[in-house]
């Protein structure tokens, strides 16, 4: 500033000066007053805005609740299984979204059973389009990488060719949940997006064997919707399966025992881990589901013990008799 | 139209081009996926490649021929893979453009003018070449580092493209990650940077591929050249001379980029592209005879220097795991160019570019890190085998990954061996059920194993007080309602009996019904709370290490089952176990 501006610095320049000033000043001190925070950072674990799985439960019908179909084509079986309880209609109403979500666990190859067959898959796309669904969508969170599994497994190219939508787990498809009555399944993330806009849930898995849980069939299939470091319940398995069925109410689970992994599970990795059974197993109860699927491993059901909890804490029953299973043949 | 024009539009093509292969470098079908894109091409047209390969290994790999035409085009046109294709230069001249934009005249043509620390680069070409060339000393491969394509292939593929996708997710599902990369990025930035001091800063200062080029430029049938010397010497061809080369005098034809802006800036049509020499004198690469024994020289000593660590021998190590198919490691080393195509396509994202503990040689070369990515090392596949552009990971098939069919005598590739830490994991250390390791081991039959153990808990010796079918009371009452029966936990007595235990309250256990016959449990006789544990043990002729169990493993941080490189099949003194 030269000094001839600094002799002219008038009443009217200081005025507006003293005016910006004073507006800056103020700015600081309102900024100052609303992001005021007198306690400081908490310890503890923030609770993020949490959501619930729907129930896309059925209503029940006597009778009409398992259907056991013998036979070594999966679209015949499962035809006949769905045709059984009542036929897909009862299932899926038109202009239902669906969700599938079929166990694509692991980058291996269709035949070597670890994960649903793209046939199975394929098929009941199908079938829900036919029932009169708008909107298929195939889903799940696999342990190897994602878009492989899809990929190797034959089930991403199966449904698409079907009609479905593949939703892969981006991370922003994740949500907290608290399970009401659960102990582990506390401010959790799960694999929400898929099922959110979804009218009706359908798991699909095949029968295998498994070290630590005894058996990976329908209930432990909904391990897939688990995100965050959820290999952390392998420390109390039978808990987080028997909170899983009761967290998830499905339309329908079908347990595929086609061909059952005897051994090496839950990966597998050879044909020779496999055994022919031709056996699938429809149902709206996946504990009773999974409480017939444990014998084609030569389990009882009191191996798992997750099957007892569940069917404690009301989520199914692991009396499968109790429901007089349909049973039918298919050539 | 004017040749500048076609020379921007061969730019921008090309540069395209070799962003449209960093994205569909991603394993996969759909049309902007792997398929068969030639997602290498950029490398292979790199005669640095080729040459420096040639020199380690004595040998011009097949996809490298591509490099032939390079040098061809070059012999015949000049630096045309530096002013017209390469990417990395179309974005130095794009920066530097920006930067000198608004610049006087006068300021450009002293920016523009010619330095003699352009002579460095040539030095630095030197060093890498006697690095490679005598098999006596060692020969390793480091162009790489400095390799424009190289460089821009990395910091695109392992920078920018996953930060760009990192919220979007289009190219890969989980977010892409790259341990190091802020290392990467830094030397790129500074390249990009280094524009706005001297526009092209990389290409006239550092490029050992420009070097390359100015050396076989001597030879070049066109050249820009004066067609006379009746020139006004107003220096308007300098102004934006791309490759610092003075046009207007003398002209260093081994600098230049062949940008024609000094035929587009003569207003006398004095400057021309031509077979004769110009008319005001060419000279060659300003390298004097000691720059060259010195670069030489110091190029033999560093590489000595770098082996002194005995990286190479019993102090390799451990944590530098290969990937599936890679070579041997010297010969590796004699072909990896750092590049990161391994690392881009790669599914699972676990290959990962090393640091500098494996020796400073091994800076940027692949190495699986099971704690990044979507899972370790897949067992069906083979992506960066098929992508290497020098082989150093050889292009093997599943049936050789595997050991099976025609490789069923050799065995599977084991890229090293899985350890367990049984002072960090679950069963062994802490008396807790898991074994996520062998559940994810993806071996048939799997190399993860587990024997049964029942561990008396903390404080598990209890009183009985009472037993009535099948339910024991106990003498003590502060047991945790329910903690006993998530079905792991049993109730052993001391002749070696033992039942599970189905479910608790704080002073009574009940017991499964099998087995019980009549009254076995006096009152006052002891009980053991009992947890079943499975502890994993590996079985080391079957695994693989590829590492899905140190992925899985839930004790994070610190893994309590991880993958070291020794035992793996591609090098002989790193066996591990005698054959047979």
């Amino acid at each position: 500033m030269s000094d001839k501006e600094y002799s002219n610095f008038g009443r009217r320049q200081f005025l507006a000066r003293a005016g910006k000033a004073g507006i800056a000043i103020a700015g600081c001190g309102i900024a100052s007053y609303l992001l005021y925070d007198p306690t400081g950072p908490r310890p503890g674990v923030k609770v993020e805005d949490l959501v619930t799985l729907a129930d896309f439960s059925v209503p029940h019908k006597t009778g009409q609740t398992m259907s056991i179909v013998q036979g070594s084509d999966r679209a015949k079986t499962v035809d006949k299984a769905i045709e059984s309880l009542g036929g897909i209609e009862r299932f899926v109403k038109p202009g239902d979204t669906v969700a599938i979500k079929p166990n694509v666990a692991f980058a291996t190859p269709a035949m070597l059973g670890a994960t649903a067959h793209p046939q199975l898959v394929a098929e009941m796309v199908r079938l829900c389009y036919k029932g009169g669904a708008t909107k298929v969508i195939v889903t799940d969170n696999p342990i190897n990488d994602p878009t492989s599994c899809f990929t190797l497994s034959g089930v991403g190219k199966a449904a698409s060719q079907a009609g479905a939508e593949v939703v892969l787990p981006k991370t922003h498809l994740f949500k907290y949940t608290t399970l009401t009555d659960g102990r582990l399944i506390r401010n959790w993330p799960i694999f929400y997006g898929p099922f959110y806009k979804a009218d009706k849930l359908i798991g699909i898995s095949p029968i295998k064997h498994h070290h630590r849980a005894g058996a990976s069939m329908s209930m432990k299939n909904w391990y897939g919707l688990l995100g965050g470091r959820r290999n952390v319940f392998h420390q109390d398995i039978n808990t987080i399966i028997a909170e899983l069925a009761m967290m998830v109410k499905p339309t329908l689970v079908i347990l595929d025992g086609t061909e059952v992994m005897m051994t090496n599970g839950p990966t597998g990795g050879s044909v020779s881990d496999l055994k022919r059974a031709n056996t699938l197993i429809a149902s709206t109860d996946c504990v009773a589901a999974d409480s017939y699927g444990c014998g084609l491993l030569n389990l009882n059901i009191s191996d798992l013990p997750y099957l007892a909890k569940a069917e404690k804490a009301k989520a199914g029953t692991n009396n499968y008799k109790s429901l007089n299973p349909i049973f039918a043949t298919v050539s | 139209m004017k040749i500048v024009t076609v020379r921007r539009i061969s730019q921008v093509f090309f540069f395209l081009l070799f962003v449209w292969f960093c994205i569909v470098s991603t394993v996969g079908e759909r049309f902007w996926q792997l398929r068969g894109w030639p997602i290498n091409w950029f490398l292979q047209l790199d005669p640095l490649v080729a040459v420096g390969t040639i020199l380690t290994t004595h040998t011009l790999y097949w996809p490298l021929l591509w490099a032939l035409a390079t040098v061809v085009l070059t012999i015949i046109f000049g630096r045309f893979f530096c002013g017209w294709v390469c990417p990395f230069g179309s974005l130095h001249h794009f920066v530097g453009f920006l930067a000198r934009r608004k610049k006087k005249v006068s300021q450009k043509i002293q920016l523009n003018r010619y330095r003699k620390a352009q002579g460095i680069k040539y030095l630095i070409l030197v060093v890498f070449l006697a690095m490679a060339a005598f098999p006596s000393l060692a020969a390793t491969l480091q162009t790489g580092l400095l390799d424009p394509i190289s460089l821009i292939t990395r910091s695109f593929n392992l920078v920018l493209v996953p930060i760009a996708d990192k919220s979007a997710n289009l190219i890969s599902v989980p977010q892409r990650f790259y341990e190091g990369a802020w290392l990467i990025f830094a030397v790129f930035l500074t390249a990009i940077l280094l524009n706005l001091v001297i526009p092209r800063f990389y290409c006239r200062f550092l490029c050992p591929l420009g070097a390359l080029f100015g050396v076989i430029d001597g030879l070049a049938i066109w050249k820009i050249g004066k067609k006379t010397a009746d020139c006004v010497n107003c220096k308007l061809c300098e102004q934006d001379c791309e490759g610092g080369c003075e046009p207007a005098g003398n002209i260093r034809i081994s600098e230049c980029v062949l940008c024609f802006n000094c035929l587009d800036g003569c207003k006398h049509e004095v400057i021309g592209y031509q077979t004769r020499k110009s008319a005001a004198g060419e000279t060659l690469p300003d390298i004097s005879r000691r720059g060259f024994a010195l670069s030489l020289v110091s190029g033999l000593f560093a590489l000595g220097a770098v082996r002194l660590s005995n990286k190479l021998g019993s102090n390799w190590h451990h944590k530098v795991i290969r990937p599936p198919g890679a070579l041997p490691e010297e010969e590796f080393l004699k072909r990896c160019i750092k590049c990161g195509q391994c690392m881009r396509v790669c599914p699972t994202n676990v290959i990962q570019p090393a640091g500098i503990e494996g020796g400073l040689e091994n800076l940027w070369t692949p190495a699986l890190n099971n704690c990044i990515g979507s899972s370790g090392c897949q067992l069906n596949c083979v992506a960066c085998g098929q992508v290497c552009p020098t082989s150093a990971i050889r292009p093997i098939t599943l049936a050789e990954k595997r050991g099976v069919g025609e490789f069923a005598e050799a065995g599977p590739i084991k890229m090293g061996t899985a350890f367990l830490d049984r002072n960090r994991c679950l069963p062994w250390a802490m008396d807790k059920p898991c074994i996520v390791c062998e559940e994810n081991c993806p071996v048939s039959p799997k190399a993860i194993f587990t024997r049964e153990y029942f561990s008396t808990i903390r404080d598990g010796i209890l009183m009985v007080k009472d037993f009535r079918e099948q339910r024991i009371e106990t003498v003590e009452n502060n047991l945790i309602s329910g903690k006993f029966a998530t079905g792991d936990y049993y109730c052993a007595i001391e002749n070696g009996r033992r039942w599970k235990i189905t479910a608790n309250t704080q002073n009574s256990i009940e017991i499964s019904s099998e087995n019980i016959s009549g009254k076995i449990l006096a009152e006052s006789s002891k009980i053991k709370i009992q947890i079943r544990l499975q502890r994993p043990y590996i079985d080391i002729e079957k695994c693989i290490g590829c590492g899905i169990c140190e992925h899985e493993c839930p004790v994070s941080g610190k893994k309590a089952i991880r993958v070291s490189a020794v035992g793996e099949t591609r090098s002989e003194d790193r066996r591990l176990l005698l054959k047979g």
